[in-house]
């Protein structure tokens, strides 16, 4: 599904990524781990298209279509998908008409017709069901004065709406409570089938307990240096990243 | 991502504005030029009665001492008052003998422009009043407003038949003194609509003026004046378009507004004028007097604009709130793109007590474009217990426009409440990039980052008119971010 191969990239002239090897198959969830800095946030950016990264080498393939010839736009309707970090607020646009607009560009981009309005507002509540999200969040503008929980479970929400068949959660749990760390695993695991695939990209192995990683990989200055089960998240748990550093 | 935004503005720049056609149809001039002869000439066409004549002269007379407004925010051009003409009418066709035939190629037009005429076709819910040039083509649904006791007709029919609600309110807001182009309008005035809501009529439907332009070389200066008697209530809705052209031309209209004891007027406007081209050429100079007054208690007037169309914009929609716990209210977005310049804002002006009023200025700017918001809120001495909040934000969609904001405060009461909020954002490329990747292209993200920057305003419209608005704003914007 995703291939990576020796991905360099950089932001203002700075190289953060510096080779890059990376497979992902259908059905699979991958964990990249890693200190701080070591590169994980850009990776997530570069595959989504962030113009402010530049790709300096390297090659990305997207169910055989060359994903760094995509606009972000293409990227997300070919079935890409981002759980920001820090997910922005738009004041004045409302979620029912964000959504709205986003699931009739894929819609278009696979030539189908608009969704009519009430088929439309149905499948938002059935969605919004399955992330715990209150009604009233739906009407109100993106992210705007949303908890930092309610602004991760409103990306899983738009994660189950636009129904990618790549996910990359970018530091999820990073802020959230236990209960909301719970919700928002479940919301990941029920949207999990054979045909899709996702990036969980963590600090910490916490999350790892709710969404069990069929991989996990250790990022550090720009290179995987481990790839390992499962279990290779517990031990980071345990020894910290110093050790890798020593390696 | 930057080569993507050129391509996208390559793409869109070239596109045209959508109402920028002419009408070919025959039309009846008056010279060009502006003298006492011109000003006795277009009365004498509209058969006016002689006091309709002294009050134009007596204009004229008030304007030739006046000079144009210097203190706008605004670099206007040398207008050569002497180079424009002053009266233009579609020529009635042979053959066309009942006042309601109207010549097809003129409903062709206004059903070009969206607004039909034909009785079958007829817009539901709404009445209009279609003004081309100089004068009135066509008053939808009279009839049915007559049964309520509701006058909708075109000012000059209003003159000719019910000259005493005319003599009586006109010029009672705007005085043919008042300004430069105020005095201009009330000399060589041609057209526009009146309205008069009856004690305790709620207006059965919305009743709409649409005003176009399209001779050459021609000014249009409508004129509008609606009573609202006691306990009534009317929306009235202005639109407006223009062929694209080479040359300015010049649009100086007056509207005037009454409402007496619990009476509501509700006034919106979408203003698409010609905007002139992306290198600053052409477009509609629009210099315009609005104001009205709240003079029964209880009484309320709301001011709704969305001004996206002209080269120059100047204009100040204003509410007198003379009567007791009278309220006004000022919701606009102006919308300035390429070399286009609006001075655009409000007076309030606080007489009675317990009076409110609000302001809600959106500003978007974009190309190299001037915005700037205006407002005065004044509460005079014995205005006991005022209250005024403003709001005025500005958008920048660009770093080579400009956004400037105005606000002067003139309060001579100490119970008064006054608070002004100011705010001045652009869009950032987190918000644009985060719609890319729900699959949102930046133009759509731009459009709907500006229709919820501008949503507190819309809201205000009537339906079908905030959906056209929307749309409107898009457009304007098109291959503004880059």
């Amino acid at each position: 599904m995703l291939n990576i191969k020796n991905l360099h990239a950089s932001i203002n002239g700075k190289e953060i990524l510096k080779g890059i090897d990376l497979q992902v198959n259908a059905g699979e969830i991958h964990a990249i781990m890693g200190p701080n800095g070591s590169g994980k946030s850009t990776l997530s950016a570069v595959l989504v298209g962030n113009p402010a990264f530049e790709v300096t080498e390297g090659e990305v393939h997207f169910q055989g279509k060359d994903l760094l010839d995509l606009s972000p736009e293409e990227r997300s309707c070919e079935g890409l998908f981002l759980s920001f970090q820090y997910p922005v607020e738009i004041p004045g646009v409302s979620m029912v008409n964000f959504m709205r607009t986003a699931v009739n560009e894929h819609r278009k981009h696979k030539g189908l017709e608009p969704l009519a309005a009430g088929e439309f507002l149905k499948m938002m509540r059935e969605k919004q069901a399955i992330v715990e999200l209150d009604t009233n969040l739906i009407n109100r503008s993106v992210n705007e004065g949303f908890s930092g929980g309610e602004k991760k479970k409103n990306e899983i929400f738009q994660m189950s709406v636009l129904e990618p068949t790549l996910s990359i959660l970018d530091e999820t749990d990073s802020g959230l409570d236990i209960d909301a760390l719970r919700v928002v695993a479940n919301g990941v695991n029920k949207l999990k089938c054979p045909d899709n695939a996702t990036i969980v990209i963590t600090h910490y192995q916490r999350l790892l307990d709710y969404i069990k990683p069929d991989f996990v990989h250790v990022l550090y200055k720009g290179k995987i240096v481990k790839s390992g089960g499962a279990e290779l998240a517990l031990e980071l748990e345990k020894k910290g990243y110093d050790w890798l550093k020593e390696e | 991502m930057e080569d993507n935004q050129n391509d996208i503005f390559d793409e869109l720049k070239n596109r045209e504005y959508k109402y920028g056609f002419v009408t070919d149809v025959e039309t009846d001039y008056v010279p060009k030029g502006l003298n006492e002869d011109i000003v006795r000439t277009i009365s004498r066409k509209k058969e006016e009665p002689e006091w309709m004549l002294e009050f134009r002269l007596k204009a004229f007379e008030a304007w030739k001492e006046m000079s144009m407004p210097h203190w706008p925010h605004l670099n206007i051009p040398e207008i050569d008052y002497q180079d424009i003409i002053y009266y233009a009418a579609p020529k009635k066709k042979e053959g066309h003998q009942s006042p309601d035939e109207v010549d097809p190629e003129l409903l062709k037009t206004f059903d070009k422009l969206g607004i039909p005429l034909h009785e079958q076709k007829l817009l539901s819910g709404m009445a209009v009043d279609a003004v081309m040039d100089s004068v009135s083509v066509k008053t939808t649904y009279k009839e049915v407003l007559a049964e309520k006791g509701v006058i909708f007709c075109s000012f000059s029919e209003a003159v000719k038949e019910h000259p005493d609600l005319v003599r009586k309110y006109m010029g009672s807001v705007v005085s043919y003194r008042d300004n430069f182009f105020a005095a201009l309008n009330s000399a060589v005035f041609s057209d526009g609509s009146f309205v008069y809501i009856p004690k305790g009529v709620r207006c059965p439907m919305e009743l709409s003026t649409y005003f176009r332009i399209n001779a050459l070389n021609t000014g249009q200066f409508e004129r509008t004046l609606i009573v609202a008697d006691d306990d009534s209530y009317v929306s009235y809705l202005e639109g407006c378009t223009a062929p694209m052209r080479d040359e300015n031309q010049l649009h100086a209209a007056i509207v005037e507004i009454i409402t007496m004891e619990n009476a509501e007027v509700k006034y919106s406007t979408v203003q698409n004028w010609y905007p002139g081209d992306k290198e600053g050429k052409g477009g509609i100079y629009n210099f315009v007097t609005k104001r009205g007054i709240c003079k029964g208690r209880n009484s309320k007037i709301s001011w709704t604009q969305v001004e996206t169309g002209s080269a120059i914009t100047w204009k100040y929609p204003s509410c007198i709130l003379s009567g007791d716990n009278s309220a006004g209210e000022f919701y606009s977005v102006a919308v300035t793109n390429h070399h286009q310049q609006a001075d655009t804002g409000t007076k309030m002006i606080h007489i009675g007590k317990n009076t409110k009023s609000r302001i809600v200025s959106k500003g978007i700017s974009a190309g190299v474009s001037q915005n700037s918001y205006r407002g005065l809120v004044k509460v005079v001495k014995g205005a006991e217990n005022a209250r005024n909040h403003s709001q005025c934000d500005s958008l920048l969609l660009s770093d080579k426009c400009g956004a400037h904001t105005f606000p002067y405060m003139d309060i001579h009461n100490e119970t008064a409440t006054v608070e002004h909020e100011a705010t001045t954002s652009k869009i950032s490329e987190e918000q644009i990039f985060y719609c890319n990747q729900r699959g949102i292209a930046t133009e759509d993200a731009v459009g709907l980052i500006i229709n919820g920057y501008a949503k507190e305003v819309l809201n205000k419209l009537p339906m079908e008119f905030a959906v056209e608005a929307q749309k409107l704003l898009q457009i304007s914007l098109e291959g503004s971010v880059g």
